[in-house]
């Protein structure tokens, strides 16, 4: 029998340390994409929060903490970061594996402000992008989820096949802010 | 001439730099021009259009003359402002506009011809004859143009661009700035002060002035320790704010590394900053302005300030016997000043006769103007129309001051207009339009230091307000408060030329002239001088030309009014803004799980929307891309060939409503799709005109999986969110891509089935996966999807897997194809395998072609409303002389066929009026050993097995073809259902 072997885009790319700063991947447990049909919004999300570990994030919020945590992502659509809930079906929400879509690249370090105000225009300074905040941006070119997941510490997600070139721009901003 | 106990450059170290060549010393904190000036060099540069001998006029970024290029190939970069670039050892710094030398310019015999280089001569001049207009005048005016060249090879420095957030943006550390910073940041707001100079402080750096009774750069150092060590202050020197946009945007530029020796290599050279503020204050200051004087451009004749912060900043003064002429007590100054550093003072000439000299330790000559100037290389001599006759003096510095001009421009980026002010005699900013900027000291026309520093303090507490934040008391130093008195003086009306706009070589007398070819409303006037177009944006020519063109038109300067302000306010390098897209940086890049693989096996790559993906795969002994593509097509039609379709869009449809609105985004029925049945679909625009074309899977009752061609699938997306979002809000549907998550690889050709069954755990048959149709798979403990579609007309599938196993899969379906005979394809063999099968790409589907015209109209459903539907019916879409898609197949002596050539009646000329339509796609066939096309042919359906005749106009290629059923290969589709 043929037994496939998984590997990432970015095994022989990270970690990286540059500086202040230290970037490498995250592998969650998995990725599910949750968009609540309308009847479970239309109830406040009551029956979808009863299956879901953490409360369904506000947008621009994430809930939760490492290893397991539903991060807001679009119009009516939250990723969970983490196994996917076994009870929840159709019926709450529409229910999307995305766990090879995105890929997680942390961005960690005393210098990781500086290095991600060179990609991003959001602004995301600790007193204005706490812990358990998040946003869709940009980095460089690239549509990115960026979530603060610590003192210091960003998760960042794109699409699988961005994986390259979202390291590509870290680490050209890593180097540009060790530099100065 | 450097002066003994002035400066604040640091004497103990040299640092040696070179200009043209020649090696000379300054000191740390030495701007180059300062260095020159101390080592007596005056003639720095040549004038843009007469070749003039120019010196440094001014001491900051509003320089006009003194440009230079610095550095050498890759690193070279021009235009550079001899006031702005520090030294630094081993600095190269280079004169421009010269040929062959500086010193020896042969082009100064423009000079001579000065009559006939007067405004507007280019549009007079070069009429005649016609034939000289590309071949003999561009070449000689293109080369005698411009002023520093680029290096011809790429730029070698590291660019950055970086984004600031704050809540006050403070632009410019003057004595306003450095009060509304200090103000602000006591009160708690995040503030970003920015300033253009290597250090802050402003005018303090240039003034000997006296702050609570010590120097003023004192009370400067204890601010910006405080400043540092407050923690919300973030402290920008050497950026220059460069454009104010919407919503408290604005553009930055940091230079970065352009003043070390040995940067790190990975320093920028200058970074782009994009800075969003809830507020800004605008404390720029002000730009003293020349007088139009005959003969006013020669080296050594400099602003009036400049002198002064030369000899209190660097130490350094341009001459030995200077005169200082001017219309305001500023002016005087500088003559202080001079005297106090031991620098003889020749002569004062103030142009006002009303003033007191009672206290003056030199000569001065009031009601009185300079007339004329001597001195070829820099000035000797000056005459000057005093109340008693004309007198020369000797002299080898001038320094000249017609007042102050406030640096309103950023408060007018976003369209506002400054007031002229009868008081001051200058332009302010309109506080009800100025960009949403509080302006603050001299910005603002108040020029005074108690009273810059006061409105710094009182424009804080206004932005403060704003922020709902208590504003701090705020002690004022105690300062003098100097107004300044000032006679209006824009032009010395006396014989020869007297230059408004150095920087464009424009007089007095252009302006004068471009008034009496009815050119003077001050936006025409500008446009026919060139006034204020080079590359000091008219900083200091500016309000000068506005009073000449009013004086001229008989009119007050108000009346005249200003140009339009626009970003940049300095130039700014076009490497700068494009910062971050030189190579990799370009765009980004999509890559397929295989990728690496591919690479490894020699495959060229080709970008399509992103992605790469493999042109072909060559073995050994191919050398040339035929050969690969010939083998890929024969081995998919008589083996099996693997192709990585993973870049195709994917797109999960979920939702109660999730068929009706399928329905609704495809012109061909799919709610009646079954469970496990794959249809294939045609989307439209709003248009009526095709979108993209694709596959649709049922993969249960309420989901669906869709997919896109590559280049399309993003447009679709969007398509689809707007659909949902915005056209029917009311149903429950959701999207979302997929295409990442899952590798997806094409197996077609007779043996697919085989292939695929040596590797998955359950044996697929025609009747669990039938064609057209889908379900699951296993791949050791893998889940996997299958769909039994073909894009190449043989029987195939597409086996798909979550893209952590993407790179394995690939690699076991090589492995198990190798034994029989098959193995990877890439673009090129797909391409011909769909043309030989009529299959369609956006070749075909080019943003003009309706569902009919592809010959898909017939799937269109009747009944039910789509996407397009209405705006397809439309007469001109309907009618059936539109082109349409056929195939073509060479039918006389010339085989040729190529793409984008066009198609004509045999008998036709082959001219633009003939025209019938064009080839689509073309490739070569092995199959058929032939050249086959897909065109789209005017009323091509009812043509077919007609003659047309094909030129290619651009490749010199003409072919008789005949017009054939785009489908040539096994059109009853028995390989397809195998």
């Amino acid at each position: 029998m043929v037994e496939l072997t998984a590997n990432s885009p970015l095994d022989l790319w990270l970690p990286i340390s540059l500086g202040h700063c230290d970037i490498s991947e995250i592998i969650p447990q998995g990725i599910t994409s949750i968009s609540p049909f309308k009847a479970n919004k239309n109830n406040n999300y009551t029956e979808l929060n009863a299956v879901l570990p953490h409360k369904y994030p506000n947008a621009n919020r994430a809930t939760g903490k490492d290893g397991n945590r539903l991060i807001w992502m679009s119009h009516d659509t939250a990723f969970l970061i983490g196994p996917a809930p076994e009870k929840i079906t159709a019926k709450h929400a529409a229910i999307v594996d995305q766990s090879d879509g995105w890929v997680i690249v942390r961005v960690a370090g005393d210098d990781s402000e500086k290095v991600l105000a060179r990609l991003t225009p959001i602004d995301v300074r600790a007193h204005h992008f706490k812990r358990g905040y998040t946003a869709r941006s940009m980095i460089n070119h690239l549509n990115v989820s960026i979530t603060r997941v610590g003192a210091n510490a960003f998760d960042l997600m794109v699409m699988r096949s961005f994986a390259r070139t979202l390291v590509e721009d870290l680490t050209e901003a890593m180097k540009t802010v060790a530099a100065r | 001439m450097r002066v003994d106990g002035y400066g604040r450059i640091d004497r103990g170290v040299t640092v040696p730099f070179s200009f043209d060549g020649k090696r000379y010393c300054g000191h740390p904190g030495d701007t180059l021009a300062s260095a020159l000036i101390a080592n007596d060099v005056k003639l720095i540069g040549r004038s843009f259009k007469y070749h003039r001998p120019r010196g440094i006029l001014t001491a900051g970024s509003e320089e006009p003359n003194a440009l230079v290029t610095i550095g050498q190939g890759g690193a070279q970069t021009p235009n550079m402002r001899a006031t702005m670039q520090e030294i630094y050892t081993g600095l190269e710094a280079r004169s421009q506009n010269a040929w062959p030398s500086l010193d020896r310019d042969l082009l100064s015999v423009n000079d001579l011809f000065q009559r006939f280089l007067s405004a507007g001569f280019y549009y007079k001049t070069f009429m005649w004859p016609r034939a000289f207009w590309e071949r003999v005048y561009e070449p000689i005016i293109r080369r005698s143009a411009g002023l520093g060249a680029l290096s011809g090879v790429p730029d070698l420095a590291k660019y950055d661009k970086a984004y600031g957030h704050c809540d006050v943006l403070i632009i410019g550390a003057g004595p306003a700035g450095l009060m509304a910073a200090l103000t602000a940041a006591r009160a708690g707001a995040d503030v970003i002060l920015v300033d253009e100079n290597a250090e802050m402080g402003g005018r303090f750096l240039f003034e000997n002035q006296v702050l609570d009774g010590a120097p003023a750069m004192d009370w400067v150092a204890d601010v910006l320790e405080e400043l540092v060590t407050m923690g919300n202050v973030r402290l920008m020197t050497r950026t220059t704010v460069t454009g104010v946009y919407d919503q408290g945007t604005y553009g930055a530029v940091e230079r970065v590394s352009g003043h070390l020796d040995r940067p790190d290599i990975d320093a920028p050279f200058e970074t782009f900053w994009r800075i969003s503020a809830r507020h800004g204050i605008l404390a720029a200051g002000a730009i003293e302005r020349p007088i139009a004087f005959p003969m006013n451009d020669r080296p050594n004749i400099m602003m009036a300030s400049a002198v002064r912060s030369y000899l209190h900043n660097f130490g350094v003064v341009a001459g030995q016997r200077v005169a200082v002429f001017g219309n305001n007590d500023d002016a005087h100054r500088t003559a202080q000043d001079l005297v106090s550093a031991g620098v003889e003072v020749a002569a004062m000439i103030d142009s006002r006769s009303d003033i007191s000299t009672d206290a003056a330790d030199y000569p001065v000559y009031r009601g009185a103007q300079v007339i004329d100037t001597n001195g070829r290389k820099g000035i000797e001599q000056i005459s000057v129309q005093t109340q008693s006759g004309v007198k020369q003096i000797n002299v080898d510095c001038l320094a000249m001051s017609g007042g102050w001009n406030p640096n309103v421009h950023l408060s007018c980026h976003l369209g506002g207009k400054p007031i002229w002010n009868d008081m001051l005699n200058a332009f302010v900013p309109d506080p009800k339009n100025a960009a949403g900027l509080q302006v603050a000291g001299a910005a603002a026309g108040i020029f005074g230091t108690k009273g810059a520093m006061k409105s710094g303090i009182y424009r804080a507490k206004l932005v403060l307000d704003a922020l709902g934040m208590k504003a701090p008391s705020m002690p004022l130093p105690i300062t003098g408060d100097e107004a300044l008195e000032a006679t209006p003086l824009w032009e010395v009306k006396a014989k020869g030329r007297a230059w408004v706009d150095f920087a464009n070589d424009i007089t007095t007398k252009d302006i004068d002239l471009a008034v009496r070819e009815g050119f003077g409303s001050v936006e025409h006037m500008k446009r026919y001088t060139t006034q204020g177009m080079a590359p000091d944006q008219g900083k200091n020519s500016n309000i000068n030309a506005m009073a000449v063109l009013s004086d001229a038109m008989g009119q007050s300067i108000s009346a005249t009014g200003t140009t339009t302000f626009r970003p940049p306010f300095a130039p700014v390098g076009l490497s700068t803004l494009g910062a971050g897209g030189v190579g990799q940086g370009f765009a980004p890049h999509r890559y397929m799980t295989s990728h690496d693989q591919t690479v490894e096996m020699a495959a060229p790559m080709v970008e399509t929307g992103l992605w790469h993906r493999p042109l072909y795969f060559p073995i050994e002994g191919e050398t040339k891309w035929r050969e690969s593509c010939d083998r890929e097509v024969r081995m998919v039609r008589e083996a099996v060939g693997i192709c990585d379709v993973s870049s195709l869009g994917k797109i999960d449809i979920q939702g109660k409503d999730a068929s009706q609105f399928i329905d609704f985004i495809y012109i061909n029925r799919m709610s009646s799709l079954k469970v496990g049945r794959v249809r294939y679909g045609l989307m439209l625009r709003e248009d009526g005109f095709v979108m993209d074309d694709g596959t649709c899977a049922r993969l249960a009752a309420q989901q669906f999986l869709i997919t896109t061609t590559t280049s399309a699938a993003s447009q679709v997306m969007q398509h689809l969110e707007f659909v949902a979002q915005v056209l029917k809000p009311e149903w429950d549907v959701h999207i979302s891509s997929v295409t990442d998550h899952w590798a997806q690889f094409a197996v077609a050709g007779p043996k697919a089935r085989d292939l695929i069954n040596q590797i998955v755990n359950t044996q697929i048959n025609n009747d669990k996966i039938p064609f057209m149709g889908c379900g699951k798979i296993k791949i050791g403990s893998v889940e996997g999807r299958v769909f039994r579609i073909s894009f190449s007309g043989e029987h195939a599938y597409e086996i798909a897997v979550p893209a952590r196993f993407g790179a394995s899969l690939f690699e076991q379906l090589l492995h198990h194809a190798k034994p029989m005979g098959g193995g990877a394809y890439g673009l090129e063999a797909l391409n011909v395998l769909r043309i030989e099968k009529g299959f369609l790409t956006h070749a075909e589907i080019n943003g003009r072609v309706t569902a009919d015209d592809l010959g898909m109209g017939k799937i269109a459903k009747q009944d039910i409303d789509y996407i397009g539907k209405n705006a397809a019916m439309r007469p001109g879409l309907t009618r059936t002389e539109r082109m349409q898609m056929v195939g073509l197949k060479p039918a006389g002596a010339c085989k040729m066929l190529t793409g984008g050539a066009h198609l004509f009646e045999v008998d036709d000329d082959a001219s633009r009026v003939n025209d019938l339509g064009h080839v689509t796609s073309v490739g070569f066939s092995p199959t058929f050993g032939t050249n086959l096309a897909i065109a789209l042919l005017n009323n091509g359906f009812a043509r077919i097995g007609e003659q047309v005749k094909m030129v290619d106009h651009l490749r010199k290629v003409t072919t008789i073809c005949e017009v054939c059923d785009p489908v040539f290969y096994d059109p009853e589709g028995r390989r397809i259902r195998g």
